[in-house]
């Protein structure tokens, strides 16, 4: 087996507020081969965008980070933050929902653009504007020439979010993580913006992280899903194996709420229970509470994430 | 429905309040040091050494001693008993000016703010205009035109100050001039004028006080300054901002204590209710909290 | 030509405040306490000498007949005559505006400096000693009066020290000449002029005065800039500039300080509000020879044309300084300079 391209393990989360100690992400482990696409799913307040600022070191001040492993691409990146600085924005990237927020509203976009090249790279004034030209044409942004100079309060929502996957690819990076970048937009724009962003990563060989709470979107696009809740991963498989074969009883509920082509709105059944308060003691299967299948040792037995198949490991005692 | 919110308001206001003492010890501080100044004003006549207004030649530009605790002014008048007793007369200028825009204010923006139309368009207008000034300077017009007498001080800082809580509460009425509990009061038959005053404007009213509170500071700052350029208050009125300007001419001859220790008051007064404002503002928005 | 249009509308939206505040100080002067006829005519008068001056002041005709003839006069630049000096109060004004102005901006200046690194550099490390220092400054600095603060100052630093010059106006001309009017600036004027010696003598005069007006001005700029850069850096923006791996002096100040500046900026309007207030008492303790200290002048003798002529004067000046914060925050923003 091949070297994966990114290697996480136990990968602890939490963060100090005045109200106490909330325990964001507990234990995570994973790893993404290389031109792999992997989905991360899960509902609201699971910890996905935790996940994905842990891995950029975006956190606040107030987060604690440990893990027993972060390789990227042969570096240590469990330690001082200067390995990971070293490689930020140039071999791992990331774009993020509400595109029309995440750019400078002051500055013209292109510029913008020139200065993550310029950044990266010994670019000439000249040059980088020809290459800032040239990220807005790769994302097929029509007449580019004109659209570097507009402000992002001039673009719609779906053409912000261009803007932002040609700046977080313009320095070819191998891994890019989108932590829902099409949330906010229309549903047309939506596959546009998604198609876009898979032709790229396959044209270029890149890995990627897609960050979403709709499984079907995930299924479509992703290689492999895993299937996060409150902190946990509670399942990883292939994207085939899982929509077949899911074996924790929280990705039934989520495959269950997912409305697909057969099955009628009405038939939507929502999982029961919300996710627990992670500022809390919480037992060992943190789904525990909303589970049909528990039993007495759920309680206490702790449940590592253990494989039941080729590439397919799941968190849960009494798996389906 | 009216009655609900209320109580749910008066509930967290208790909660709320004991957060800030808990937490926010400063607040306490400077409610404790301003009940202190304001009870010692009270009983003033009581307490004081001496009769703020009683002239003693003999014992002119005294320094700090125990027997004038903060020394005597050119006309040998205690500076101590002048500075305790100008404390009701300051802090009661702040009072009836806030006191007045906030009524009048809240009046013409929950009017401006509920109706909106012409009615908002000229209130609206008219408060513009005033803002158009610089504050201070419309209040010395004003007191130029009116006539110089304490009422007109605190006419014109109410004036200076009203747009502020027009604005606000115009923007407050209009937040929830459509809420459910003012479509419950509607359909129930209330007629526009009894529910902006019964269920509107009560519901606004914290959030408006902590407008107050945070403004009666700037409110004495400001009738301290008009007097200090000799406008309203007249001598020998004990008042701080007088004080310190008939101080003033004795900064020349190194007598520090004519003016400082008015002035202190008039700093140390201003700072609590800054403090008790940014505590207040605190308890009612906690996303201002940090 | 978008830019040029939105500049025109920018301009003309301070076209009825102008309209409310002529309206004001006319409506102040017709508030005058008692009959303004029996004022002018002074004490020896006659009642036809009274109705004699009624008539030449048109106060015999209605009142917006009034409003039109003073409306007139303000555009022919009439002002009126003041009592005291007998001079036209415009000329009075005019002669003491850049005294006012120099010493406005030197204190606007002095709080900038200190006021924006502070609230930035709080901003940049919270919960460190600068934040704290900050806030003290911000509540302190709010709390204290300009015309105690001038006063502690010339005690302090002239009367107990004597590193500061007399408090006694813009220089000393027994030992200095006043340079000749050019800009009316003394700072400028003095260079203008080839002598040092003065402009070192006025600058000195300068420092006390603006450092007491310019801490008035300080709490609210540091207090705003401390909270936007909050917000800047804490910005989805400033997340993805970060992801991008852009340098955090880049981060600072290439885009979080840019987009800071726009509350200050917008802040300034109020700014300008509190200088030009505290300005009068300011130069009423340095005997600076201002507008304020005309105008306190004016108040106190009852000089009502001069006290008019100054409240119009200082609005005119506040509706213009308010039309460049505006433009600058056109300037920053592209949003609002394509706003049409
Ligand atoms: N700085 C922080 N301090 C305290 N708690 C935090 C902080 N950031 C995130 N959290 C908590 O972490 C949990 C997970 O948040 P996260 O944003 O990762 O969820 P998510 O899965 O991305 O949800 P969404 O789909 O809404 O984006 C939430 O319960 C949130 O309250
Ligand atoms: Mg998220």
């Amino acid at each position: 087996m091949s070297v994966p391209l990114l290697q996480v393990d136990g990968l602890s989360v939490n963060f100090r507020t005045r109200s106490g100690t909330v325990k964001v992400l507990d234990d995570v482990s994973f790893s993404i081969d290389k031109g792999e696409i992997l989905g991360i799913v899960g509902e609201s307040g699971s910890g996905k965008s935790v996940l994905s600022y842990a891995l950029m070191g975006l956190l606040d001040d107030n987060a604690q980070i440990k893990a027993d492993t972060i390789t990227f691409g042969g570096i240590d990146l469990n330690g001082p933050a200067s390995a990971l600085s070293a490689i930020r924005g140039r071999e791992l990237s990331m774009i993020f929902q509400s595109p029309r927020t995440a750019l400078n509203p002051i500055m013209k976009v292109g510029k913008q653009i020139e200065d993550v090249l310029r950044r990266h790279g010994p670019v000439s004034r000249s040059n980088a504007k020809a290459a800032a030209i040239a990220a807005l044409a790769r994302v097929r942004i029509p007449d580019p020439e004109r659209r570097y100079e507009a402000y992002p309060f001039e673009l719609s929502g779906g053409m912000c979010q261009r803007v932002m996957i040609a700046m977080a690819l313009s320095c070819s990076p191998s891994l890019l993580i989108a932590d829902e970048p099409t949330t906010g937009l229309d549903v047309t724009t939506q596959a546009v913006v998604m198609d876009l962003i898979r032709d790229l990563v396959r044209e270029s060989r890149m890995s990627s992280i897609l960050i979403t709470h709709d499984l079907a979107l995930a299924a479509e696009y992703c290689d492999r899903i895993a299937v996060m809740h409150a902190g946990h991963m509670v399942e990883i498989a292939s994207a085939r194996t899982l929509r077949s074969h899911f074996a924790h009883p929280y990705t039934r509920g989520l495959f269950a709420a997912t409305p697909t082509a057969d099955t009628e709105l009405n038939d939507l059944a929502s999982i029961p229970g919300n996710l627990p308060d992670l500022r809390l003691d919480l037992p060992p299967c943190r789904f525990l509470h909303r589970c049909d299948r528990r039993q007495a040792d759920c309680e206490t037995a702790p449940v590592p994430l253990q494989a039941i198949g080729t590439d397919h490991s799941v968190r849960c005692r009494y798996p389906l | 429905m009216a009655d609900l919110t209320t109580n749910l308001h008066a509930q967290s206001f208790w909660r709320d309040a004991r957060h800030l003492a808990t937490e926010n010890k400063l607040t306490l501080m400077a409610a404790v040091i301003l009940l202190l100044f304001i009870v010692l004003s009270l009983l003033a006549p009581w307490l004081i050494p001496y009769d703020p207004l009683a002239v003693d030649s003999t014992a002119a530009l005294k320094p700090p001693s125990f027997a004038h605790l903060f020394g005597t002014d050119a006309l040998g008048r205690d500076i101590f008993s002048r500075v305790i007793i100008a404390t009701r007369l300051d802090i009661g200028m702040a009072i009836g000016a806030v006191f007045l825009s906030f009524v009048v204010g809240t009046a013409t923006g929950a009017i401006a703010g509920y109706f909106g139309g012409w009615t908002d368009a000229i209130i609206g207008r008219f408060m513009d205009t005033i803002m158009a000034f610089p504050l201070f300077v419309l209040a010395m017009g004003i007191v130029a035109a009116l006539g110089n007498s304490v009422e007109n001080i605190v006419l014109a800082t109410a004036i200076i100050n009203l747009p502020f809580y027009s604005r606000f509460a115009r923007s407050e009425v209009n937040i929830r001039r459509d809420m459910t509990f003012v479509e419950a009061a509607r359909m129930g038959g209330n007629r526009s004028f009894r529910l902006l005053a019964f269920h509107i404007v009560p519901n606004i009213l914290p959030t408006m006080m902590v407008q107050g509170s945070l403004n009666l500071g700037w409110a004495i700052l400001n009738a301290a300054g008009l007097s200090f350029i000799g406008l309203g208050v007249r001598p020998p009125t004990p008042e701080w901002g007088i004080m310190v300007s008939e101080g003033a001419s004795y900064i020349f001859s190194g007598e520090w204590w004519t003016f400082v220790f008015p002035g202190a008051a008039l700093v140390i007064t201003v700072f609590c209710f800054n403090l008790i404002g940014d505590g207040l503002r605190d308890m009612i928005d906690p996303r201002s909290r940090r | 030509m978008k830019i040029v249009l939105s500049l025109a509308t920018r301009i003309a939206t301070a076209v009825p405040s102008l309209i409310g505040v002529i309206v004001v100080t006319f409506l102040l002067a017709r508030a005058l306490p008692g009959d303004a006829a029996v004022y002018y005519a002074g004490s020896s008068a006659t009642p036809e000498s009274i109705a004699q001056v009624r008539k030449a002041l048109g106060l015999d005709k209605p009142l917006w007949f009034q409003f039109g003839d003073y409306a007139s006069r303000l555009a022919h630049g009439d002002l009126g005559t003041s009592l005291s000096s007998g001079q036209p109060v415009l000329h009075d004004l005019v002669a003491r505006l850049p005294a006012s102005m120099e010493l406005t901006l030197c204190a606007l200046l002095f709080a900038m400096a200190i006021g924006l690194p502070l609230g930035i550099a709080a901003a940049t490390r919270p919960g460190k000693a600068i934040d704290h220092i900050c806030r003290v400054i911000v509540s302190v600095g709010a709390a204290f009066p300009t015309f105690f603060v001038a006063l502690g100052l010339v005690y302090v630093f002239y009367f107990r020290l004597g590193i500061a010059p007399e408090p006694l106006g813009r220089l000393n001309d027994t030992y200095f000449t006043v340079p000749p009017t050019v800009t009316g600036f003394y700072l400028i004027d003095t260079i203008l002029a080839g002598d040092l010696a003065a402009f070192d003598a006025s600058l000195a005069q300068l420092v006390l005065p603006s450092i007491s007006l310019g801490l008035f001005a300080l709490a609210p700029i540091a207090r705003i800039a401390r909270a936007s850069m909050l917000a800047s850096l804490s910005s989805d923006f400033c997340r993805t500039a970060r992801a991008m791996g852009l340098s955090r002096t880049r981060i600072v100040y290439g885009y979080a300080l840019r987009n800071a500046m726009l509350p200050v900026v917008n802040i300034l309007g109020m700014v300008f509000s509190f200088l030009l207030g505290a300005n009068v008492l300011v130069e009423q303790v340095f005997a600076w020879p201002g507008i304020g200290a005309y105008a306190v002048n004016a108040v106190i003798t009852s000089d009502y044309a001069a006290v008019q002529g100054f409240v119009l004067m200082m609005a005119i000046l506040y509706i213009l300084l308010n039309l460049a914060v505006d433009l600058a925050v056109a300037a920053i923003d592209p949003r609002v300079r394509y706003d049409g």
